[in-house]
């Protein structure tokens, strides 16, 4: 039970490349933080500092309050399952979580005590004298989760734990984890480049993008306010639709560019939520697939182009201004996401429209949100 | 696998059978002479079937040897003197390598990757060549005649300091660092994860070492002139080179049966974690 605090932790390695640039966070005691990003972001980077495996080469962690920086893995009080679970293939499932525990010369009936707590917990009972390599991939996990809880340490760490699972047993150990977190209220990082497990297990999310961080926030607020526009094309799937726009008349609206048309009249244009803007400024609109509503008055019409069937959902590929003059090849395809049980034919036109607060600007520049 | 067929199987059992023959006459035919005497070891054809002489000829070269003038003392001895060369070059050349190994791989000091360079060009320079640097050195630190002398030259192993590097190298790293979480320093990690790791393949140098060092001849020819401290393999020469006379071949026979004995129980006991260790890589 601890917080555990970031100060502007850097990691440059010696060959000049700067993995992780100045990251701030704060976790709160019992809170899980996950640690998105794509691959080579510097998350596992960053994980790996608060663990001890790598140097600190900037900045400050700490550990309920104390510096750590210069503390060995052991001596930092925190647990880390591994993407591939590292388990030592020599010993039992017993003898593996009671490894750690041996090396702190804790009494031999309290290990004993632990592991079987933790063996009931994650329903190991029955496995405890056998090898890694005669568990199942989503055993071996747990064997994995059950040595870091053994320890009862002031955090967890977690290093992508899911991502040797197949899709279905993903699904059950990620509620597994998060139920398992709740009840022991550790703290804990968590890396992941799953956004769908890092949006059900986050009380908060760090997005992370060449080494910074781009958001920190609730998967709320990171789904309905994507601080950047890599956040709102990395977050939510299908990915939200980014055209180019400008603010129209009065600031208080944004026309998408027209692509290949000409015709003023018949550009998609949408009202937003955010105090008025310079007219005629260029920006990124935001639009996700499943905030496009049909509506026949909507502005955006869409010629569909093709239509992805996902059940639940259809995914309608389209693009506007599709039937004015010009190169149609070069205009934007926007997604959008309709009832499944809608019927809709290639070459189509559709008009969509999207509410207000569901319209993201983005500085066309800088690409940060307005 | 290969198709099931007859005349297949037929080819690959007859070729079998023929390379079996092939390891397993010179053996019966040494067997078959050390049980003969000595007179009938002078007539031709010589014979394929055992003698009558077979515990007369062992006990004679295990404890009295081939007699006045030979200049061949007893067996018993010497097969002592191979067997304490070989166990101690076996463990030495493990011992060492594995721990030097265990530098090169997980610990990063100067020069690392100059130190192991240096201990892969010694592959290139075996005992014959370096023999004569070795023995002064040996001679100056007066470790000539002695077991340390026997077998302190011949630990150093380049050979298996780069199978156990390149065995470490596939261990993953995240067992060192699922290790340094633990709680285990170096040592500790060493001892509980690596060296249980490597079982297998200490077993496989193991055998190829004791079998290496059993069979040394010239080294301990020129280190152990004392009659104590020789080894099996240069008596079976001693007898061979009889002065004045011609060779016993039933006991040089014998000697050779029983110089063949240590190794082969050796590779015997082994073989299961021996053939482990060179096939499969459990992880």
């Amino acid at each position: 039970m601890a917080t555990i605090e970031l100060v502007q932790v850097s990691k440059t390695y010696a060959n000049g490349v700067e993995a992780v640039k100045g990251i701030d966070l704060a976790a709160a005691d019992g809170e899980l933080i996950v640690l998105l990003g794509p691959s080579g972001c510097g998350k596992s980077t960053l994980l790996r500092m608060v663990a001890g495996l790598e140097t600190i080469t900037g900045g400050e962690v700490r550990i309920a309050g104390k510096r750590i920086n210069e503390r060995e893995p052991a001596e930092r009080d925190i647990a880390m399952v591994f993407q591939n679970y590292a388990l030592y293939p020599h010993m039992s499932v017993f003898d593996n979580m009671a490894y750690g525990l041996r090396n702190r010369r804790t009494p031999r009936a309290e290990i004993e005590r632990r592991v079987k707590a933790a063996a009931e917990t994650l329903g190991l009972g029955a496995l405890l004298a056998r090898k890694p390599r005669q568990l199942s991939g989503g055993q071996r996990q747990r064997v994995a989760m059950g040595r870091a809880i053994v320890r009862e340490p002031k955090a967890f760490l977690f290093d992508e734990p899911l991502s040797n699972l197949d899709a279905k047993l993903r699904g059950q150990v990620r509620v597994e984890i998060k139920r398992l977190q709740r009840r022991l209220a550790t703290t804990s990082l968590y890396v992941t480049h799953d956004q769908v497990e890092a949006m059900t297990l986050a009380d908060r999310l760090v997005v992370m993008n060449a080494g910074a961080a781009e958001q920190i926030g609730t998967p709320e607020e990171v789904y309905s306010r994507p601080a950047s526009l890599f956040v709102a094309g990395f977050i939510g799937s299908p990915a939200m639709n980014i055209v180019e726009g400008t603010i129209g008349d009065g600031g208080d609206t944004v026309r998408l560019a027209k692509g290949s048309g000409t015709d003023a009249a018949a550009s998609a244009t949408f009202a937003f939520d955010h105090q008025p803007l310079a007219v005629k400024r260029r920006v990124k609109v935001g639009l996700r697939p499943e905030h496009l509503v049909p509506d026949p008055q909507g502005l955006l019409a869409l010629t569909i182009e093709f239509v992805e069937n996902l059940g639940a959902d259809l995914l309608l590929h389209g693009r506007y201004a599709h039937a004015m003059r010009g190169d149609a090849a070069a205009d934007p395809v926007i997604v959008v996401r309709v009832d499944g049980t809608a019927r809709h034919r290639i070459g189509e036109t559709l008009r969509f429209t999207a509410a207000r607060r569901h319209v993201h600007l983005f500085d066309a520049e800088i690409g940060r949100r307005f | 696998m290969v198709e099931r067929r007859p005349w297949l199987g037929f080819v690959s059992h007859a070729t079998l059978i023929v390379g079996i023959l092939f390891i397993c006459l010179p053996l019966w035919i040494t067997f078959v002479a050390s049980t003969h005497d000595e007179a009938r070891m002078f007539k031709a054809p010589a014979p394929l079937w055992i003698g009558g002489h077979l515990f007369e000829n062992y006990s004679q070269v295990l404890v009295k040897g081939l007699g006045e003038g030979a200049n061949a003392p007893p067996v018993w001895p010497m097969l002592v003197n191979s067997l304490i060369m070989a166990v101690v070059i076996a463990v030495g050349k493990i011992a060492v390598s594995i721990l030097s190994a265990f530098a090169i791989v997980y610990f990063r000091f100067p020069f690392r990757t100059g130190f192991f360079w240096m201990i892969f060009i010694t592959l290139m320079l075996p005992v014959e060549v370096r023999i004569f640097p070795t023995f002064k050195v040996v001679a100056d630190l007066d470790m000539l005649n002695s077991y340390g002398g026997l077998t302190v030259p011949l630990i150093a192993s380049a050979t298996a300091t780069f199978l156990f590097r390149q065995f470490f190298l596939t261990v993953p790293e995240e067992l060192a660092e699922a290790a340094r979480i633990d709680g285990a320093g170096p040592m500790r990690f060493f001892r509980d994860i690596l060296l249980p790791l490597s079982r297998t393949n200490i077993a496989a140098l193991f055998v190829i070492q004791f079998i290496y060092g059993w069979n040394q001849y010239l080294w301990p020819l020129i280190v152990g002139t004392e009659e104590k401290y020789y080894t099996v393999v240069m008596g079976i020469a001693r007898m061979v080179n009889a002065v004045d006379t011609s060779p016993q071949w039933n006991l040089v026979m014998a000697t050779a049966m029983l110089a063949l004995i240590p190794p082969v129980i050796v590779v015997l006991v082994m073989q299961r974690l021996f053939v482990k260790g060179l096939v499969e890589s459990e992880k």
